[in-house]
């Protein structure tokens, strides 16, 4: 009875332009290209002896974490720099809310002081969404990772390295390994292979590490890593939190691995050129053996260095979209 | 004081009237029906020609949050949204702060609300000290003091024994028993129906076999016990079908559900609109489906508000940081008024499920136009169009999907013990 509203229109401009990056659902193809081919300029730029550029320069960017995160949050600094910005970086989680302000005044105070762009990490699904369309909407948001729902720059540097290393989508076939159910890095990475033209997408866990519906994804469900496996192009694992041991999730973390855990065997059952990607950080021995993390089929270091030239990208061209969606002033009103 | 309600279209299930036709108020009680008294001399007239003259809306559960949190309502704030939504007896769940589970907290709630005067709010008792699932509440204390009804809400007994007992002493003294039923392990702090939907938000769902599962234990110690019980708020197509069964086989059990539940599925949650928030949740398509069959086939007997107001800042936060509820007392009128505009139910039949059916469930002298009864009455339109606005809504809550909406059919007068409490104009 209600109408239900285009859920792309809250990261568009009118024009179709990036204005904030919430979720790698719902874009199209041709946005997903261009970020991918606004990064891969990047890339070549982060090679050189002067890596800035002035895209932002003028620009403030907050980075909010509302979660501890290592990577993440330095890898968003650097490209926030390279792009010549302001950073600020707020750890949320030993700050403010420690003192009850909520997440609105929180966000309503840095407004305040003028920011342009918020980077925002937060443990419940849906606060990128609640920030870009109900707290600040005039801020470029960019999701760093929200609870179980997205973590769309993590996936878009994965299609990034993907396509690096296979040039196509279509024709691949990938596996997603591990603890689906609490990751928003595989339901982001699953709406942006499908959005790209990948068919063949697997997710292998036990059931206790699915969500139900999974499939409503457009997903093949596998529970044996053996069958799951079987001649994909790309593996892509997931991190395994140590305390879902705790919760009668897993019976132990060396059942997991002896199931799950990608080592050389069962890599031989993917395709002889497969690549091996993990979000970081890993866990040696949990759900990845030393040697296959280390050998040259694993681009784990690749993403590392691809997730600074998405960040870049993404927020040069939310920054651009956002600017061009604020009303121009005309010389009367100023 | 005399009002005579003239030529309006007499709905009265309870006494299966519906005719165009007068009605007479003599000293807070209802005089009569149809031609004109003698020795009655009307000090009010109300023509209520064009429209329907029913019972006022008995809703069978319903937050009025006093005492407890005054920033998200009152019984007197509350107590407006009521009247303005027809609704001349309510019923609360013993969720307040203190909980109803001591006499003071139950005789508060009578005179407060007798001090606001506007109509008529019934507490339900808690089934166990502090709803903690632990020792017996006082039962039989709490019903001289005004429980109609006793609960543990959607809270854990801490065994099945307890509730067995629970169950046991409740019908010693001839107690109702409400089950909002839900298994709290199985919910596991989730926030929405477990579909395809929360998969895709990626929230924590709550799975159809929450509250199914809670639902089965209930109806086995129902029948085991012999307790007179009452589901309210069910949710799921299987839960229905597992009630509809007990009751083929004899159980004396009746149910609720809300007006969200029959319109609204969990697809409403896409976007993360933090006004869909609601315990227990939206469910999918086919549970719907369900639920309307429940209530066409009278496995269901009531529909009911669920209100939950809300302060601002409540709702103001990611979708699984926010308290769940919306507000529901001024539309549960108009949005029923959908499930005859849809031709599932006639007026009559509707009327029933928001007047006279709860009042029976409830043992209530209530909901119905009886010669000597309170004269709580309800006049409404079915044309009016019109939308329930942030400034014009009595609730001190304004956390409702349905705010700015287009309804249809309003509410003209209501009548509360036979005194014009509301009238919009």
């Amino acid at each position: 009875m209600f109408e239900q509203t285009d859920p792309s229109q809250v990261q568009l401009t009118p024009n179709g332009e990036l204005k904030h990056f919430i979720t790698t659902e719902h874009l199209s193809r041709e946005i997903l290209t261009e970020i991918l081919d606004t990064a891969d300029s990047f890339v070549d730029m982060s090679a050189k002896q002067v890596k800035k550029v002035p895209l932002l320069r003028g620009k403030t960017v907050v980075n909010l974490f509302f979660e501890a995160s290592t990577r993440t949050l330095s890898t968003f600094e650097l490209a926030a720099k390279r792009l010549s910005a302001d950073v600020l970086n707020l750890n949320i989680s030993t700050s403010s809310t420690s003192k009850g302000e909520t997440l609105k005044d929180t966000l309503m105070t840095l407004h305040a002081m003028h920011s342009d762009m918020f980077v925002v990490r937060h443990s419940s699904s849906g606060a990128a969404h609640f920030i870009a369309e109900h707290v600040t909407p005039d801020v470029a948001v960019i999701n760093a990772g929200d609870g179980r729902h997205a973590h769309p720059t993590q996936a878009m540097l994965d299609m990034l390295t993907i396509r690096q290393a296979k040039g196509e989508f279509a024709p691949l076939s990938v596996a997603i390994v591990g603890d689906i159910l609490h990751s928003r890095v595989a339901r982001s990475q699953i709406h942006a292979l499908r959005t790209l033209g990948v068919t063949d997408i697997r997710v292998i866990a036990p059931n206790t590490l699915l969500p139900s519906h999974i499939e409503s994804l457009g997903v093949k469900v596998y529970t044996n890593m053996q069958q799951g496996i079987k001649d994909v192009d790309v593996v892509m694992m997931l991190r395994l939190q140590k305390e879902r041991m705790n919760s009668a999730l897993l019976p132990s973390e060396s059942e997991f691995y002896r199931l799950y855990g990608l080592t050389m065997d069962k890599l031989a059952l993917a395709k002889p050129d497969a690549i091996v990607m993990h979000p970081g950080p890993i866990n040696r021995g949990v759900e990845i053996a030393s040697s296959v993390a280390d050998c040259e089929r694993s681009l784990i270091l690749d993403q590392v260095t691809n997730g600074i030239a998405v960040r870049m990208a993404v927020m040069s061209m939310a920054m651009s979209g956002q600017a061009k969606s604020r009303p121009i002033l005309t010389g009367e009103e100023l | 004081m005399n009002i005579l309600i003239k030529n309006g279209r007499v709905i009265d299930p309870a006494n299966n009237v519906d005719a165009n036709t007068n009605l007479f108020i003599s000293n807070g009680t209802i005089a009569g029906i149809g031609e004109a008294l003698d020795d009655f001399t009307a000090d009010q007239i109300i023509d209520a020609s064009n429209q329907i003259v029913c019972p006022g809306l008995v809703d069978i559960c319903a937050h009025a949050r006093e005492p407890g949190p005054s920033q998200k309502g009152s019984i007197k704030t509350e107590s407006m949204a009521a009247i303005a939504g027809g609704i001349t007896t309510f019923i609360t769940p013993p969720t307040t702060s203190p909980i109803v589970d001591t006499p003071a907290v139950a005789e508060l709630i009578k005179d407060r609300c007798a001090e606001a005067g506007k109509m008529t709010i019934r507490p339900m008792g808690a089934l166990t000290k502090g709803l903690k699932g632990e020792q017996l509440a006082p039962m039989a204390a709490l019903a001289s003091s005004g429980c109609i009804a006793f609960t543990n809400t959607r809270k854990a007994f801490a065994n099945s024994l307890v509730m067995m007992r629970c169950l046991e002493y409740a019908a010693t003294h001839d107690l109702l028993v409400i089950f909002q039923a839900q298994d709290e392990s199985l919910a596991d702090g989730g926030c929405m129906h477990d579909g395809s939907t929360c998969t895709h938000l990626g929230l924590n769902g709550i799975p159809e076999s929450a509250e199914t599962i809670e639902v089965a234990r209930c109806l086995l110690l129902t029948e085991q016990t012999g307790v007179r019980a009452h589901f309210g708020q069910l949710s799921c197509e299987r839960s229905v079908r597992m009630i509809t069964e007990a009751q083929d086989k004899g159980l004396p059990v009746t149910a609720d559900v809300s007006i969200q539940n029959l319109l609204l599925t969990d697809e409403n949650l896409n976007g993360f609109n933090n006004d869909f928030h609601l315990i227990p949740p939206l469910r999918s398509q086919l549970d719907r489906a369900g639920l309307i069959q429940g209530l066409l086939s009278g496995c269901i007997q009531a529909i009911c508000s669920d209100h939950q107001p809300h302060e601002r800042a409540a709702k103001e936060a990611p979708f699984a940081d926010t308290e769940s509820g919306m507000i529901g007392l001024e539309t549960l009128l108009p949005l029923s008024l959908l499930l005859v505009e849809q031709k599932m139910l006639d007026l009559p039949q509707l009327i029933a499920k928001l007047t006279s059916a709860p009042a029976k469930i409830l043992g209530l002298p209530e909901g119905c136009l009886t010669v000597g009864s309170t004269a709580n009455v309800c006049i409404f339109n079915t044309e009016e169009e019109w939308s329930l606005t942030a400034d014009t809504s009595h609730s001190r809550g304004k956390n409702t999907p349905f705010m700015d909406y287009p309804l249809k059919g309003r509410v003209t007068h209501t009548v509360h013990k036979g005194e014009v409490v509301y009238s919009p104009s």
